[in-house]
């Protein structure tokens, strides 16, 4: 009785390397305990004014505009798309808000106010980022652009959208009950994680408990044949750019929350490709079809993770583009079948080599 | 189990040889091992007396051993020219620069093709050619490099009645030149049109080498299969014609049209009737099947079904009105090849009801076994990817998908070809049977034979029209005047 059931954990452990999950699990796993010896005290977590404290929420909290990207950009992914045009979204959604905010401080008031109310703010600018989406995916499907070309021109003309919401100048927004977004608690937990965690669970859920995952994966997969067998693919794969923009909106808001202010040429810089990246270590394949939610969040924690371990490791600002460039390159290494097969290869020859120059002595 | 046990095959120079054997009997697999790709457990390859290995297809190649695939592997983004001579550029001089001598790449793959009688202009794009010409491209640089044993898989699969004369022709040189030709293909007629002698495999196993002449087309099929095959007829769904008459039929099609594709066209479809579909490759029998299921957008006429009027925009609106299309191309355009049997099966079902309600695993499991049963699919579980299928229960599967969502008007685009006889004999059967059972059946064919079998009633196209109606049990000879005549 006792033996079956090792033999089973056995058969699981011995099968566990083939999970899709075991190498973005293992990278993650492998960086947090370096962080943990470069910085001792990284994985402590403590409680402190009524919420959770530790170097690990703050990478979950900072990470959590990158995993609504990343979550957004998976599912156009899966459906051989790409938008690029996320980090321009990001401007976008953060100089809507902050302007129907509004940016002036009023040191004789007694509580800093907004133009319009809160709610409006937000609807205001997820429903421009959504329009953004609905841009790009129109573009792809109807125009019949390929989705590289296709989101480019909102990446670049982004900013400069971005930048005529804000005048052409960053501006500050006053208005306390908005920097909850991106840096308040609720429930001890880090509003940002929360709203990142719920995304996840929609996706989940809408992949699971309908037929979006079938869907999903037969027109990655596919497109013609599931078009033919009825799929509305073009529906479905427009729907999945004004996702994508839709959680590109989101992380404008908790980023320009979280600095208090909207800057139209930086906020979200360089956000796709992270976003790209993070889909990428998670499994999901750039042909469309294969994709892992799960792992993509793992991807966007690795590099979150990255970035904190080289802030902690002292790495000087000049050269922290190049250390994350190499410990990428790292990751991708070790999640490469090839290379770690060629990696045991060698290990047996060199073992076989010392045997064989062992037996000779003796 | 091995793929391949104890097979014998023997080629003479200026002979044509004809492979044959059911889907899984080997065939592909004795390719691979005579052109390199896989190596052999046991036994020897001799050429012209030599004993060879070859180690890879360019190794194969280099011996005097060249292939032609099912599929073309020829870059369609390259002209016609490029593709001929890709890998073995004709140079200039050194001191001329060294370059590719364009005007001889041209030159040269002017006179090869002429020599081959194919008459395409060499510096067009090879996609912008159809793929009865991008075969003849392959077949032409396969037999430029000087080749001694040729082997073609499956080549005419593509092809229409005249492109097929005009490849045996071709053949025919080549064998006049003394070359030992292999011949892979399901066509019984192909093979006694051109065939010297025919091997034919079964289950892995060598079962004859035959001269085809002495060789009966029913000895021929018995030794494929292994048993005797009664053809199937249509004939007891012609007596229950006149119950079908009185009711209004199921889809009336006015002058659809779409410029390019198909002169405007009349077809009308009753309960429990096969409307046969015949002509030629490039008649407009694809495109007839596509602008009624809503795939391209018709330009004229109107579609009824059911007597409601309006035109199907999308295969989805098709599908919402009781339609469905098996597409001819089963790879690209009907399954999704990463899915598994049962996701396969259920996807039009569920894309007709939409992202809710979801059918749960269990339903899926159900209306999967239901119909893996039914049609006798045979595959190791219904969770095995449907990619790793043979042709004929990849047919049967797509065939699944429409009969789950129980169609009241089904479109066949080509449903036997690729598939063994045993295979195409059970599709046959299984239509007989819907039809039987009041469905209306639309099979388009390029074997007229199959469609003047199966058929009810028979439309013929020629060049993109329709060239009339003909009425079932009328014979093959009929439907080819009908083409003929002008």
């Amino acid at each position: 009785m006792d033996s079956v059931r090792r033999d089973r954990i056995g058969d699981g452990l011995r099968r566990l390397p083939a999970h899709p999950l075991f190498w973005p699990v293992t990278a993650l796993a492998v960086l947090l305990i370096i962080a943990a010896i470069v910085q001792p005290g990284f994985l402590r977590i403590g409680w402190v004014d009524g919420h959770l404290h530790g170097s690990l929420i703050d990478v979950l909290n900072r990470a959590a505009p990158l995993m609504l990207v990343a979550i957004g950009m998976t599912l156009v992914i899966a459906l051989r798309g790409l938008d690029i045009s996320v980090g321009a979204v990001v401007a976008i959604s953060a100089a809507v808000a902050a302007v129907m905010i509004g940016g002036s401080l009023d040191p004789h008031a007694a509580e800093q106010t907004s133009r319009v109310p809160l709610g409006v703010a937000i609807a205001g600018a997820l429903g421009v980022a959504m329009l953004c989406g609905l841009w790009n995916g129109l573009l792809v499907v109807k125009a019949g652009m390929q989705p590289i070309v296709a989101t480019l021109i909102l990446m670049v003309a982004g900013r400069g959208i971005a930048q005529l919401i804000t005048d052409g100048r960053i501006i500050t927004v006053y208005y306390s009950p908005y920097f909850h977004i991106g840096n308040g608690f609720l429930g001890g937990l880090p509003f940002a994680l929360i709203i990142a965690a719920l995304t996840a669970v929609a996706v989940y859920l809408a992949l699971t408990r309908t037929a979006l995952g079938l869907f999903v994966r037969s027109i990655g997969t596919n497109p013609v044949a599931a078009r033919v067998a009825g799929v509305r693919s073009r529906l479905i794969t427009v729907c999945s750019y004004v996702f994508c923009s839709l959680t590109a909106g989101l992380a404008g808001l908790i980023i320009s929350s979280n600095v208090k202010s909207a800057d139209g040429n930086n906020a979200g810089q360089l956000m796709e490709l992270d976003a790209i990246l993070a889909v990428t270590l998670g499994g999901t394949s750039l042909a469309g079809g294969r994709f892992s939610l799960a792992g993509t969040i793992v991807g966007a924690l690795i590099l979150q993770t990255l970035t904190a371990l080289i802030y902690a490791s002292g790495v000087p600002p000049e050269v922290n583009m190049v250390v994350k460039a190499v410990l990428v390159f790292a990751v991708m290494l070790l999640q490469s079948p090839e290379f770690r097969a060629l990696v045991v290869k060698e290990a047996l020859n060199r073992r076989a080599a010392r045997s064989k120059a062992h037996h000779e002595r003796s | 189990m091995r793929a391949l046990d104890d097979v014998e095959l023997c080629l003479r120079a200026g002979e044509v040889h004809a492979l044959m054997g059911q889907n899984g009997a080997g065939k592909s697999t004795l390719i691979k091992v005579l052109t390199g790709v896989c190596a052999p457990e046991a036994g020897s390859i001799e050429l012209e007396g030599q004993p060879i290995q070859p180690t890879s297809p360019l190794h194969a190649q280099r011996l005097g051993i060249s292939t032609v695939y099912q599929e073309v592997n020829l870059c369609p983004n390259l002209t016609v020219a490029e593709n001929l001579f890709a890998g073995r550029y004709p140079r200039r001089a050194w001191w001329r620069g060294g370059g590719i001598n364009w005007s001889a790449v041209n030159r040269e793959a002017r006179r090869v093709l002429t020599a081959l009688q194919v008459d395409v202009e060499v510096t067009r794009l090879l996609a912008t050619y159809p793929v009865a010409i991008q075969q003849m491209v392959a077949i032409a640089r396969a037999t430029n490099i000087s080749a001694r044993v040729l082997i073609l898989d499956e080549p005419t699969s593509s092809l229409d009645a005249d492109e097929v004369q005009q490849l045996f022709a071709v053949l025919d040189r080549l064998r006049r030149q003394g070359m030992a030709i292999l011949f892979v293909t399901h066509f019984l007629d192909q093979v006694y049109a051109i065939s010297d002698r025919v091997t034919v495999l079964r289950n892995g196993r060598f079962v004859g080498e035959y001269v085809a002449r002495e060789l009966s087309r029913e000895a021929l099929i018995t030794a494929m299969v292994g048993r005797e095959i009664a053809p199937v007829t249509n004939a007891v769904t012609t007596q229950g014609q006149a119950a079908k008459v009185t009711s209004a039929p199921v889809l009336q099609a006015k002058a659809i049209g779409r410029k390019g594709q198909l002169q405007p066209t009349d077809i009308e479809l009753n309960r429990g009737e096969i409307l046969g579909v015949a002509g030629l490759l490039g008649s407009g029998r694809t495109e007839l099947a596509r602008l009624l299921f809503g795939l391209d957008p018709a330009d004229s006429g109107e579609i009824g079904v059911n007597g409601k009027r309006g035109l199907l925009r999308s295969p989805a609106d098709a599908i919402a009105q009781g339609l469905a299309l098996c597409p001819e191309e089963r790879k690209t355009e009907g399954l999704v090849a990463d899915l598994s049997v049962r996701e396969n099966i259920v996807l039009a079902l569920q894309a007709r009801s939409g992202l809710v309600p979801h059918l749960s695993p269990e339903a899926q499991q159900r209306i999967a076994e239901r119909l893996v049963a039914a049609l006798g699919i045979k595959a190791a579980s219904i969770d095995t990817p449907v990619g790793q299928l043979s042709g004929g229960n990849q047919q049967k599967v797509l065939l699944a998908r429409w009969l789950a969502t129980n169609p009241q008007l089904l479109i066949l685009d080509e449903p036997t070809r690729g598939i063994d006889v045993a295979a195409k004999q059970e599709i046959m059967n299984e239509i007989v049977g819907l039809a039987r059972d009041g469905m209306a059946v639309m099979f388009i064919s390029a074997e007229i034979e199959e469609v003047v079998r199966l058929s009810d009633r028979i439309v013929v196209l020629r060049d993109r029209r329709k060239a009339g109606e003909l009425p079932g049990g009328c014979g093959e000879q009929a439907v080819y005047e009908l083409i003929a005549r002008h």
